[in-house]
C-alpha cells in the first residue's frame, strides 16, 4: 500500500518547521508546535479566570463582585476552547474520543478528558445556579407577552428549557442558590489548579525531556495559569466596560435606553476599583510564579547534572532573546513596574496585563517549544519556524493561522454566551 | 436461635472462610505465560563490527513499508568521528540510508565538514533502533492504550487505534519512535515481528554483511547471543532512563548516547 508512493520525496510531520543544526537524530522534529504551546496557555486562561471569579463566590471579597460574574461566564466561554488545540495537533483528529472510551491510565493525558469534563460540570452547574433566576424572569417575562414572533418564541422556548423545571425564585430558593454556588466554587477552585496542574504534570513527567523534567512543572503552571487568567479577565472586563460606556453615552444597546441603565460615571468609578483590587491578586501571583521559574532555572545551573551544557547553551545564548528578553523582561518585570509604580491607574493595569498575558504565552513557548530545541544526542539542535502562510492542511493547523483561530474562539462564544448569560447583569438585592 | 447470635456466628463463619478461600485465586493461563513466558526477544549489536554500509536501513524501509525517501526511519547507524586535536563529530545523513560513501562530515542546515584523514584519532559507527525496553516509557504514556508490549517483549503500536497525539514520541529517550509520513500514526521498530512469527530473521538483521546485528531469545539460556550477552562486557543506551533496553550494544563508547 505505501510501496507505490515510496518512491517520490515525501515531507514528513515537523519537517515543515524545523530546522536542524549539527547532529541530531534521523526521527527527530519538532513534533509538538504551536497548538501545544496554545493548549496550557488556553488551559491555563480557563483556570485563572475561575479562580478569579471564586475568590468573590468562596471567600466574598464583594468588591470583585461584578468581575467575578464577567470572569466565570468567560470562563464558560474559553471551556471549549482548551480542548480545540489538542484536537488541531492529533494526527488522527477522528479517533479523539478513544481518550475518553478506552483511557489508558498510565497516560498522563488519559485522564484529561474526565478532568476536563468534571470541570465544565463544575462550571456550568455554578453558572446555572447563578443565572436560575435570570432564566425565570426572563421566561415568565416571555410567556406573558403578547404577539410573540418566531424569536422570541425561541427565547421563551430556550429560557424555559434552560430554568430546568426549576420555577421557584422564592427568596429562600434564591439563598438556596446561592449556598449552592458557594459550595460549587470551594469545590471547583481545587479542580482547577489540578486540571491544570495536571497539563504542568503532562510535560513534567516526560523523563526523556531534560528540559520539562522538573516536579515544579505542574506548580509553576499553576501559579501562571492564575496570573494569565486574571490578567486576561481585567483586560477583557475594562474593553467590555469601555464598550458599554460608550454605548451609554451614545445609547446603543437597549439596555443603555432603560431609564435605570448605568450612567458613565456610575461605568467607570465601578471599573476602577474592580481593577485595583484584581491586579493586587494578579501582582502576588505574579511573584508567586517568578520566583518558581527562577528557582528552577538556578537550581539547573547550580546542580550542572549532564544536561546542564546543552540546557545552558539552548536558555543563554540560542533562546535568550525569547526567554530572558521577551518573557522575564517584557512579560514579567515591565507590567510589575508599570503596576507598583504608585498612581497606578486602569490605563496602566490594562496595559501591563497586555504584557503580563505576552509573557505567559512567551513562557508557554518557551517551554513546549524551548524543550525540543536541542536533541536527545545532546549534540544538534532544532530550531522552529512557525508557519505564517500555510501551503497544507498541516501547515494551517500548527501554523500561526491555527493559533489564531484557538485565540479568536472564546471571544466568538463568549458573545453568544453574553446574550444568554448576560455578564453584566443588574442585579436588585446586595446579597450574594 | 437469636437474630442477633445468627449474625454474630454468620460473620465468624465468612472470616474464617476468607482466609482459605484467599489462598484459590482464579487463573489466567494467559498472566502466567506472560510472567513467565518462554521467549523474550532480545537485540545485539557489535559495533566493532559495522562498517556503515546503510542495508539494514535499506532492507528495514523496504521490509516495513516504511518510504524510502522520507526522513524518518525505523533503524539507522550513527557515525563517530574523533579527531586527534579532541574534538567530536557525529551524524547520520538520512540514518545511513545509502551508507557513507562520502567522507565529509553532515552539519545539518546543507553544510558539510572536511576532516583531515592524518587527523582522524578513532572512528565508529553505531547502529541504533527500538530498544523494546523492559519497561517501556512509550506504553506507559500511550492515552488510548495504543502501543504496548507484547508477551514476548516487542513493544508494538496498534495502527488502527492510535489518535497521533505523539506523547510516545516524547517520551522515548532514543528517538526511535516517529510519524509514519503516509498512515499518520505513530511507528517503530517492531524487531519485524511479522518475519520473527514465521521464524525468520529480522530484515536488518537478514541483511547484515558482517554479523553487526543479531537476535536472540534471553530467556534461552543456550541461545548464542544470549550467552554473549551473559558471558561478554555488554553495554546498554541511556540506562539512567530506567527503561532497561533490551538492545546490547558490544564496544559501546561512552559519548554514544
Amino acid at each position: 500500500m505505501v510501496g507505490q508512493i515510496a518512491q517520490h520525496a515525501m515531507e514528513v510531520h515537523g519537517e515543515a518547521w524545523t530546522i536542524k543544526e549539527l547532529f541530531t537524530l534521523p526521527n527527530e522534529e519538532i513534533y509538538w508546535s504551536i497548538q501545544i504551546v496554545m493548549y496550557p496557555f488556553m488551559t491555563g486562561l480557563v483556570a485563572g479566570a475561575f479562580v478569579l471569579s471564586s475568590l468573590y463566590h468562596v471567600f466574598g471579597i464583594e468588591k470583585l463582585k461584578e468581575i467575578a460574574r464577567f470572569s466565570l461566564v468567560f470562563s464558560f466561554a474559553l471551556l471549549p476552547v482548551a480542548m480545540m488545540p489538542l484536537l488541531l495537533h492529533l494526527q488522527q483528529p477522528f479517533r479523539g474520543i478513544h481518550v475518553m472510551m478506552t483511557p489508558h491510565f498510565t497516560s498522563a493525558i488519559a485522564a484529561f478528558g474526565f478532568v476536563f469534563s468534571t470541570y465544565g460540570c463544575i462550571v456550568a452547574t455554578e453558572l446555572w445556579l447563578v443565572y436560575r433566576k435570570y432564566f425565570v424572569q426572563t421566561a415568565l417575562e416571555l410567556k406573558a407577552m403578547k404577539n410573540r414572533g418566531t424569536i422570541d418564541n425561541l427565547r421563551c422556548l430556550l429560557f424555559a428549557a434552560l430554568t430546568l423545571g426549576a420555577w421557584d425564585i422564592s427568596d429562600e430558593a434564591v439563598e438556596k442558590d446561592h449556598k449552592a454556588c458557594k459550595i460549587m466554587a470551594g469545590i471547583g477552585i481545587p479542580v482547577a489548579c489540578f486540571l491544570h496542574g495536571y497539563a504542568g504534570f503532562i510535560f513534567g513527567s516526560v523523563k526523556a525531556n531534560a528540559l520539562w523534567m522538573t516536579p515544579l512543572m505542574p506548580v509553576i503552571f499553576i501559579c501562571s495559569a492564575v496570573v494569565s487568567g486574571v490578567a486576561l479577565c481585567i483586560l477583557c472586563y475594562v474593553v467590555v466596560q469601555e464598550i458599554r460606556k460608550f454605548m451609554a453615552r451614545r445609547k446603543i444597546a437597549r439596555w443603555a435606553k432603560d431609564v435605570n441603565a448605568p450612567t458613565v460615571d456610575q461605568l467607570e468609578g465601578a471599573k476602577h476599583e474592580e481593577v485595583m483590587i484584581a491586579s493586587n491578586y494578579l501582582m502576588y501571583f505574579m511573584i508567586a510564579a517568578l520566583t518558581l521559574e527562577i528557582l528552577d532555572l538556578i537550581f539547573r545551573g547550580y546542580t550542572q547534572v549532564k544536561s546542564w551544557d546543552i540546557l545552558r547553551e539552548v536558555i543563554m545564548e540560542r533562546d535568550f532573546t525569547k526567554i530572558f528578553v521577551m518573557q522575564y523582561g517584557l512579560g514579567n518585570i515591565l507590567p510589575f513596574l508599570i503596576m507598583v509604580l504608585p498612581g497606578r491607574t486602569v490605563r496602566r493595569t490594562t496595559i501591563a496585563t497586555i504584557l503580563v498575558l505576552f509573557g505567559v504565552f512567551m513562557m508557554r513557548y518557551n517551554v513546549v517549544i524551548g524543550g525540543q530545541a536541542f536533541s536527545l544526542s545532546f549534540a544538534g539542535f532544532m530550531d522552529y519556524e512557525l508557519p505564517i502562510i500555510p501551503h497544507n492542511i498541516e501547515t494551517y493547523k500548527e501554523g500561526l493561522l491555527g493559533a489564531l483561530t484557538v485565540a479568536a474562539t472564546p471571544f466568538v462564544l463568549f458573545y453568544f454566551i453574553n446574550k444568554v448569560m448576560p455578564a453584566f447583569l443588574k442585579e436588585e438585592e446586595p446579597t450574594h | 436461635m437469636e437474630r442477633r447470635d445468627f449474625l454474630k456466628k454468620c460473620i465468624m463463619v465468612i472470616a474464617g472462610a476468607s482466609v482459605p478461600l484467599s489462598a484459590l485465586t482464579l487463573v489466567d493461563p494467559k498472566k502466567v505465560l506472560a510472567a513467565n513466558p518462554s521467549i523474550q526477544w532480545a537485540f545485539l549489536v557489535d559495533t566493532t563490527k559495522c562498517v556503515g554500509c546503510g542495508f539494514c536501513v535499506k532492507a528495514c524501509k523496504t521490509e516495513n513499508d516504511i518510504p524510502l525517501n522520507a526522513n524518518v526511519t525505523r533503524t539507522w547507524v550513527e557515525r563517530y568521528v574523533y579527531t586527534k586535536d579532541d574534538r567530536r563529530y557525529v551524524d547520520s545523513p538520512k540514518g545511513a540510508l545509502d551508507g557513507y560513501t562520502d567522507a565529509r562530515i553532515d552539519l545539518g542546515k546543507g553544510e558539510f565538514k572536511e576532516i583531515d584523514k592524518d587527523n582522524v584519532g578513532k572512528a565508529f559507527f553505531v547502529p541504533k533502533l527500538c530498544n523494546h525496553c523492559a519497561s517501556p516509557a512509550c506504553t506507559q504514556v500511550c492515552p488510548v492504550g495504543a502501543t504496548y508490549k507484547a508477551d514476548n517483549g516487542v513493544v508494538l503500536v496498534d495502527r488502527k487505534w492510535c489518535i497521533g497525539c505523539g506523547y510516545c514520541i516524547m517520551a522515548c529517550p532514543y528517538a526511535a519512535r516517529f510519524f509514519h509520513p503516509v498512515l499518520k500514526v505513530a511507528d517503530k521498530c517492531t524487531f519485524c515481528y511479522h518475519r520473527l512469527s514465521k521464524g525468520l530473521d529480522s530484515a536488518c538483521v537478514n541483511a547484515c554483511p558482517f554479523g553487526a546485528r543479531k537476535m536472540g531469545n534471553i530467556h534461552d539460556k543456550n541461545d548464542p547471543i544470549t550467552q554473549i550477552i551473559m558471558n561478554e562486557r555488554v553495554g546498554v543506551l541511556k540506562d539512567e532512563f530506567g527503561t532497561k533496553p533490551q538492545a546490547f550494544y558490544i564496544g559501546l563508547a561512552q559519548e554514544v548516547r
